[in-house]
């Protein structure tokens, strides 16, 4: 098993090099850099702003600039953002906590939504209450988060003010205030991620649920007189759950991107609207970290769902 | 003395698209204590259906159970809730299904599997548990059953997990073992061995078998009493030896004549014969004998009028207008 993880680990540098060069190369071919914006600025002479590139080495041919940044990254140098005057990674980690705060939290409701909705559903097909679910599930994945969270602004913040539609790391208040404030406005992106995450999640559970429930052996383990509830969670939802369980860990990096609409919604100030921000004011160096992070996390929560796959599936083992 | 179970005209019945599928349409079995009692017939002729049945364990919709009554002990089942059949089911009547390969629950131990049904009938500890679900496997004959027991079911080739399945199925010591043709995933070797063991079990705890099958030899080799059914309806009932001695019924003979015989020397040998045809869909079925399209001795007065299960020797009955004397001596 530990060897398993080491030799995934081993594979997973020169993908993650390849990744990196491939993001590293197309970053430059997009238009600016960091400097870009001395050019227009008039009190900036033109043999200053040559010798800061000339210095930063702006103009060296492409592969040894990536070299450049790669010597950086190994030994631990993120890199400075221009924009934000500050080294990448300090910028990184403060906002990553309200990133994953919030997506940890969406991801936890449509887990407690599409588990218990998906399995009954499944357990009851074409019910009433399997249509009304199927029908909201389709509803809730039709409709981009950017359209729900703006629907949602309008009703909850606008006309009924009960929610903040700006989301603050600087709440002016403390102990159980500040803990009421901070799930106050993290109800709207937290519902608007969740959901739209629900809605796919349950009807995955429900046709797994449904794979698995006409099988042999849960009609043997009808036959051993268990009863209707134990049937379904020892046989039916154990096995179920296993293509699930994978699926989610996979969509976990999809889900940080999908974060980035709703953290520019909310005005969230996380990873995505960090990353938002370096695009729009050509912070290079952070827009290579940000994406080389998102790399990283795939590749992460694919080695993920392979070893709970093996884990929950004793027919698969690890060599 | 009352058989262990009687099956009074069970009608099972599943909706279709096309309509009323009459998989099961008004079987009469019953079964001795003790007894081993063979269902044959060929596919889709509501043999397993009519097991299933008992226990309600076909789906329930689209299935029905339309008409009839299941008296297992002097009590109906049919009318009894799911969860009233929970208290039968494993522990009065067990269940050995046909495929060994899909019958096991992949991500559980087998262990654990026997194991659970005693926990659910009988009021045992986890330790108490394990020590019989391993004294299970060594009376199904499978080795190293200490060590085996923590294995998953993929860890066993299809013999061993029927092995597995009719130790789990004798877990609680039911009175009735209910066998939906336990051989008929395995090849030539092992399913006689996997009979004799069923024999064997059945003899060392006096439970009564019934055992689906379409193989003749199968029902040669274990029954007392056979029961011959076609296209949802009984046909033919008798004793073992009666039923191979003196088959009545044209189809019975047909499924007789449609066994290789090896005992034969060559010039004896004939062209193994086969019933011409295939069994008629179930949804709208015709009027009169169902045989009838297929049968040689077809009269008119079998497309008309349906045959009944009647009386014609003691212990052997059937259902086919043939020697019917009340039809005015029409054969």
């Amino acid at each position: 098993m530990s060897q398993y993880v080491l030799r995934r680990l081993l594979i997973a540098i020169p993908s993650l090099l390849g990744i990196s060069a491939v993001l590293f190369f197309v970053l430059a071919l997009a238009p600016g850099d960091p400097f870009s914006e001395l050019a227009t600025n008039p009190n900036v002479p033109p043999e200053v702003q040559a010798a800061l590139r000339a210095k930063f080495g702006l103009d060296d041919p492409i592969y040894l600039r990536y070299v450049h940044w790669l010597n950086a990254m190994l030994h631990g140098d993120w890199g400075f953002s221009f924009v934000s005057r500050m080294d990448v990674d300090k910028l990184i980690l403060q906002r990553l906590p309200t990133t994953l705060f919030v997506i940890g939290s969406a991801q936890i409701l449509a887990l407690l939504i599409a588990i218990p909705v998906g399995v009954y559903a499944a357990t009851k097909p074409y019910s009433l209450f399997d249509q009304i679910a199927n029908t909201l599930a389709f509803v809730g994945f039709s409709l981009p988060t950017f359209f729900t969270g703006i629907l949602f602004i309008l009703i909850f913040s606008v006309t009924l003010d009960w929610l903040p539609f700006v989301y603050t790391t600087d709440i002016k208040a403390t102990g159980i205030r500040w803990v009421l404030e901070m799930i106050r406005q993290a109800i709207m992106p937290v519902a608007v991620l969740g959901l739209f995450q629900a809605a796919s999640m349950t009807r995955f559970v429900r046709s797994a649920m449904l794979d698995v429930i006409r099988l042999d052996y849960v009609t043997t383990a009808r036959a051993k007189g268990l009863g209707q509830a134990k049937v379904i969670v020892k046989h039916v939802m154990r096995n179920a759950m296993i293509p699930v369980v994978t699926l989610i860990a996979l969509q976990i990096p999809a889900v940080f991107g999908g974060a980035i609409v709703t953290e520019q919604i909310f005005r969230i100030p996380g990873i995505g609207s960090l990353l938002i921000s370096s695009i729009l004011s050509n912070d290079t160096p952070v827009v290579m970290a940000v994406t080389f992070v998102f790399a990283c996390l795939v590749v992460l929560f694919n080695l993920i769902a392979d070893i709970l796959y093996g884990w929950l599936d004793p027919r698969i083992s690890f060599r | 003395m009352a058989p262990l179970l009687e099956i009074k005209g069970l009608k099972t019945h599943f909706s279709t698209d096309d309509g009323i599928l009459q998989a099961v349409d008004g079987v009469d079995i019953s079964i001795n204590r003790g007894e081993t009692l063979c269902v044959v017939g060929e596919s889709g002729c509501g043999k397993t259906v009519t097991a299933m049945s008992i226990l309600k364990l076909i789906a329930m919709p689209p299935g029905r159970i339309a008409a009839g009554q299941i008296i297992f002990e002097g009590r109906d089942l049919v009318p009894l809730t799911s969860n009233q059949l929970d208290e039968i089911r494993a522990k009065e009547i067990g269940f050995i299904f046909q495929e060994p390969m899909t019958s096991l629950n992949p991500v559980l131990t087998i262990g654990e599997q026997i194991a659970e049904s005693l926990r659910r009938h009988e009021a045992v500890t986890k330790k108490q548990a394990l020590d019989r679900t391993i004294e299970m496997l060594k009376l199904v004959q499978i080795p190293n059953a200490e060590g085996r027991v923590h294995n998953y079911p993929h860890q066993f080739s299809g013999g061993m997990r029927q092995r597995v399945m009719i130790a789990m199925a004798l877990a609680c010591k039911p009175k009735l073992i209910i066998a939906d043709e336990p051989t008929t995933a395995l090849d030539v070797t092992i399913q006689a061995q996997i009979l004799d063991l069923l024999q064997d079990m059945k003899e060392r705890f006096g439970m009564a078998v019934m055992l689906i099958t379409h193989a003749m030899g199968v029902v040669a080799e274990t029954a007392q009493r056979v029961v011959v059914m076609y296209a949802g309806k009984v046909v033919e009932e008798a004793g073992v030896d009666e039923l191979f001695g003196d088959p009545r019924h044209p189809y019975t003979q047909g499924l007789i004549r449609s066994i290789p015989r090896i005992d034969l020397d060559s010039e004896h040998k004939t062209r193994l014969e086969a019933i011409g045809g295939s069994v008629p869909i179930l949804i709208n079925p015709p009027v009169g004998c169902r045989f009838a399209p297929r049968c040689k001795f077809a009269m008119n007065v079998c497309t008309e009028k349906e045959p009944l299960l009647r009386e014609i020797a003691p212990g052997h009955r059937m259902a086919c207008h043939l020697g019917d004397t009340s039809l005015g001596g029409a054969s």
